[in-house]
This record gives structure tokens, C-alpha cells and sequence, in this order.
């Protein structure tokens, strides 16, 4: 745990002038007695993209989720613009997440609703804008993620990665200052991807949003991030700037861009021993 | 030790339904709550009264032409050994406004209807289109599913008025057109014997207690199924197999109070 804590302090000088949109603070969090998330500390200042980095099953969603309000903490707190998320009533929650969007995992895209009607959702359940600039601002969205062609669409004829362009471009609709991306990459040919990427840097800094990105693809978010949190096994296992990270040369790092499986990180869920498992006799 | 296993088994099960029902219940008062913002919109609840109530017209129309048929050979084989065929259209009409046109409908609507709002939420939940609304503070009682309810309310005593309309023309076709019963005396018979308070009212009431119930199960079933395939098909299940039993029961209890002693 003490393996970046050299790199740190640049990152936290650097920052120190900005200030934090969302502070996590010992957020310890518990499926039915399985600890998911344990001591998570976490700062995520104005304006900067932070992307958060594990193996499957490490709590990645399980945190954005405490960040958007969905899941109470078990422990610890989430705070974002200095209001604690979980102290938040129902009214305040919703005008938290009104300035909020949040990409998820599976795109989670309204099955009953066309390409255009998705990303119009929120416009006109938040605002009252004529149809004419809904329209122009659906365009501009889809046009953003190359598929405005697709406007007419129902989800069920789009392909995985075209979804996930709608999802991103229904995200980001309403303009959020606080943007979370649950694995924007997956499912994307290599073209979309740095597109995609281009995309998500530009809104972050056109809107100067602040803007988490959860992603396996970390060739891709070191091009764009400012700042980067290596999870496993719900606890936070390295951090640093791209920078540092590329020269910080730990086994940690080292297993995750080559992708080598041993490593201080396990692959495997925690279980018991396989010998024994297969009934195998020595 | 067998038995005290099954007592408890049935403890549980007992102490789970009535758990199951309270939240139900709760869920019911929330819609009601959020129900406001259907009313403001009610074009939301237009487009599901489309996707609930048309689109059981056709099972509601068919199955209510060949009850009526049904209802009109086994009336007239039962009341020619009373020498009082005349009194079909009585039998027909009385036997469906109070009766088949309700329960019947009901039961049609919910394996048609109830099932698939069941499904339909239960899959948005699945593939985390509710979370997706809470988080774009969109409150998905509000949106999703009050218009269903309302969709479902309105629907249902116009479904059951339909399928009683039609279920007279098929007793009218068989007992009039293919048996001969006069025509003049089952028309007559039936305006004579059909109350409007006592029995088209009460038909009415009774659907509309009916569509409630079969419209809030089948919501609170699929908003409360485990988000997965087996989760979301057994919550299907649980609708129609409850909502029948309820419109069942609540048949008897509506009946008993309604025409007591009379
Ligand atoms: N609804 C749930 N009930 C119980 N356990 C859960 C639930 N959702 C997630 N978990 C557990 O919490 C842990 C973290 O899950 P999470 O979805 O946050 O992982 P993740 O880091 O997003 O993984 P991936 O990269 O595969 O999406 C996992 O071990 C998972 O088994
Ligand atoms: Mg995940």
C-alpha cells in the first residue's frame, strides 16, 4: 500500500492550488459481510480527470455508485461540493445528481426509447427547452460520437460499441459538472476508441467538468488522465500521474501494462485451494 | 424433528407473505404519491394504455364472444326444462355484467397485460435502466411506473364493459340466430332484468377494484424481482398466479357485499 507514496507528493503539491469536487474519506463499504471496499481515500479535484484502474471484481462500480448516492457507505463518506452524500435527503440527492451523469457499465440505454429519445431524456424531464433546441442539442451530442445517423435507432437494433457512443452522448447531455465513466472503452474498435478518448478529454476541458474514468484500458486513459488509482481487492494499491506511473517501474505496474498475470496482484477470486478442489491426491 | 421443520417452514413462508404484502402495500402508496406527474403528462399514460389496454382487445374481444355462445347453449338447455327460454337474455346479460365480464377480463388481463409490465420493468431493472433513471434524478415510480398504474386502472373496466358487450352478441348469435329463441322476448327480458346501479355499476366497481389489484401486483412484482433472467421470470409467474388468485378472492368478498340477500 505504501508503494507510490514517493509519487504522491507531487501530485498533491500540484494540487493543492485547485480544489476537490469529490472527497472520498475512508469509504469502507460490505455485501452481506463480504468486504467489497475497505480504507478508500480518494480526491478527485476541479476540472482534472481521474481514472480509477483494477482487476474485475475490485469494487470499481461498487465506488461509483457511492459516489452517485446509489449505495450508503458501510463506513467513512463520500463528499462532494463539501456535502456529504449519504447525509443527503431524497430531494437533495436528486439535485446532487441533476449535476451529475454517469455512464454505466452496460450503457443501461431506455430499451423503449429511440437513439434520439434516449439522449433527449433528460432535457425534457429537466428542462423546458422547445422541441427545435432539444433537437439541435440531441444533434450536436450524437454528432459528437459519430451516430447521427443512428438517431432513429431503437437500443435493440445498435451494436454493443454503438450503444455505448449513445450512452455516452445521453451522459453527457445535460452538460454535467461531475462525469463518471464506468469502462467507456470496452467493446470499442481502435478508431472509436481514440475518438472516444479525444472525446471525453474535450468535454472535460471545454465544460470543465471534473470527470472519473473507470477503464481497463490503461494505454488509452495514461494518454488522458491527469491522475491515476490502481485498486485491488477493494483497497487503493498505487496512485500517481501518468508521468510518474510510466516511471515509477513497480511489479505493480509492470503486471498491469503487460498484462502478466502473477504478479502482487491475484487473478483469482479468493478461494480455496484448487488441488483440493479437483479432488486431486498428491 | 420432521414436524418442527415444517412448522417452521410454514412460519416462514407465512411471516414472507405478509411481508411481501406490506411492501407491496407501500409500494402502492408511493405510486399514489408520485402519481401526480402522470396526470401533468398524461401523454405517458396514452402511449401505455395503447401498449396495456388495445393491445389485449383482440384475446378480451375473442374470449368474450365465445363465453357468450357458451353462456347462451347452456342457459337455454337449462331454462327449456322450466319451459322459460324467454328469460335467455336475462340469464346472458345478468350472468356477464355481474360475473364473467369482470373476473373473466381480469384474468385475461392480467396474463396478458400484468405479465408483460412485469416483464418489461423487471428486464429495465435488469439491465440497470432504473438505476440509470435514479441517477439522471428521474424518480422511476414517477415515471415509469404511475402511468403504467393508471394505464392499467383505466383500461380494465373498459376491457370487462367489452368483453360484456361482446359476450351478448354471442349468447344473441347462438340463442337467437341459431336456436330461435324470440327475438323481441330476449332483448326485453334483458332490459327488463338489467339494473343499471345495481348491476352494471357493480360490474363496473368490481373491475375497477380488479384492474387495481392485477396492475399494482404485476408493478410491484417486476420493480421488486431479483435483476437477473430466473429473477425476472419467476416474478412473472408470481403475477399471474397471484393477480388470479386475488381477483378470485376479491370476486367473492366484492360479491358477498354487493348482492347480499337479494
Ligand atoms: N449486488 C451485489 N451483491 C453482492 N455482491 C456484489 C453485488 N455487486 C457486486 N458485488 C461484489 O462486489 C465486488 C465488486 O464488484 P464491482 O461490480 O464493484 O466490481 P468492478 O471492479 O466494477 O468489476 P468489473 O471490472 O468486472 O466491472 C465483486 O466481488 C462482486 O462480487
Ligand atoms: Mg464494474
Amino acid at each position: 500500500m505504501q508503494w507510490f507514496r514517493m509519487c504522491d507528493l507531487f501530485f498533491w503539491a500540484s494540487t493543492l492550488s485547485s480544489t476537490a469536487l469529490v472527497e472520498i474519506r475512508d469509504l469502507n463499504f460490505t455485501y452481506d459481510k463480504r468486504p467489497v471496499l475497505q480504507g478508500i481515500n480518494m480526491t478527485f479535484p476541479k476540472g482534472k480527470m481521474v481514472a480509477i484502474m483494477g482487476l474485475s471484481g475490485c469494487g470499481k462500480t461498487t465506488l461509483l455508485r457511492h459516489i452517485g448516492g446509489a449505495l450508503k457507505p458501510s463506513k467513512g463518506s463520500v463528499k462532494i461540493d463539501g456535502q456529504v452524500m449519504h447525509e443527503l435527503d431524497q430531494a437533495g440527492l436528486y439535485a446532487m445528481r441533476r449535476k451529475m451523469g454517469m455512464l454505466f457499465q452496460f450503457g443501461a440505454l431506455f430499451t423503449d426509447l429511440s437513439v434520439y429519445d434516449n439522449v433527449a431524456f433528460q432535457m425534457r424531464e429537466h428542462t423546458d427547452l422547445p422541441e427545435d433546441i432539444i433537437h439541435d442539442l440531441v444533434m450536436m451530442k450524437l454528432h459528437a460520437v459519430g451516430l447521427r445517423g443512428a438517431q432513429d435507432m431503437m437500443p435493440s437494433e445498435l451494436s454493443g460499441g454503438m450503444a455505448r457512443r449513445v450512452a455516452l452522448a445521453r451522459t453527457v447531455a445535460l452538460d454535467p459538472m461531475l462525469v463518471m465513466y464506468d469502462e467507456p472503452f470496452a467493446g470499442l474498435d481502435a478508431i472509436s476508441l481514440s475518438v472516444i478518448g479525444d472525446l471525453i478529454r474535450r468535454l472535460n476541458d471545454a465544460l470543465g467538468a471534473t470527470s472519473i474514468i473507470v477503464t481497463h484500458d490503461i494505454q488509452e486513459s495514461l494518454k488522458i488522465v491527469d491522475y491515476v488509482y490502481f485498486m485491488a481487492g477493494g483497497v487503493i494499491v498505487a496512485e500517481g500521474t501518468p508521468d510518474e506511473l510510466r516511471a515509477c517501474d513497480t511489479d505493480f505496474v509492470r503486471q498491469f501494462v503487460h498484462g502478466e498475470m502473477d504478479g502482487p496482484m491475484p487473478f483469482h477470486y479468493p478461494s480455496g485451494d484448487y488441488r483440493q478442489e479437483l479432488n486431486l491426491r498428491d | 424433528m420432521a414436524a418442527m421443520k415444517t412448522v417452521r417452514a410454514i412460519g416462514h413462508r407465512v411471516v414472507d407473505a405478509v411481508w411481501r404484502m406490506g411492501s407491496a402495500t407501500r409500494f402502492f402508496a408511493l405510486v399514489l404519491l408520485y402519481s401526480a406527474s402522470s396526470f401533468r403528462r398524461f401523454r405517458l399514460v396514452i402511449k401505455e394504455l395503447f401498449s396495456s389496454g388495445v393491445m389485449s382487445l383482440i384475446i378480451i374481444l375473442v374470449a368474450g364472444l365465445f363465453v357468450g355462445m357458451v353462456l347462451g347453449l347452456q342457459g337455454y338447455e337449462t331454462l327449456k326444462r322450466y319451459g322459460s327460454e324467454s328469460a335467455l337474455g336475462s340469464l346472458v346479460a345478468l350472468s356477464l355484467v355481474r360475473e364473467l365480464g369482470p373476473v373473466l377480463a381480469a384474468l385475461l388481463f392480467a396474463s396478458r397485460a400484468g405479465s408483460a409490465m412485469t416483464a418489461e420493468i423487471g428486464l429495465m431493472k435488469a439491465t440497470e435502466q432504473i438505476s440509470a433513471m435514479e441517477m439522471m434524478a428521474v424518480n422511476p415510480i414517477a415515471r415509469i411506473v404511475a402511468p403504467r398504474f393508471w394505464a392499467g386502472v383505466i383500461s380494465m373496466p373498459l376491457l370487462a364493459a367489452m368483453f360484456s358487450a361482446v359476450g351478448v352478441f354471442g349468447g344473441y348469435l347462438v340463442g337467437v340466430v341459431q336456436i330461435g329463441v324470440d327475438e323481441g322476448s330476449f332483448w326485453a327480458q334483458m332490459q327488463a332484468a338489467v339494473d343499471f346501479r345495481e348491476d352494471i355499476l357493480n360490474g363496473v366497481l368490481k373491475s375497477f377494484v380488479f384492474g387495481t389489484v392485477v396492475t399494482v401486483i404485476a408493478l410491484f412484482e417486476g420493480y421488486d424481482a431479483q435483476p437477473t433472467a430466473e429473477g425476472v421470470s419467476g416474478a412473472t409467474t408470481r403475477t399471474v398466479v397471484n393477480s388470479s388468485l386475488a381477483i378470485l378472492m376479491l370476486d367473492f368478498v366484492l360479491t358477498a357485499i354487493m348482492f347480499r340477500g337479494n
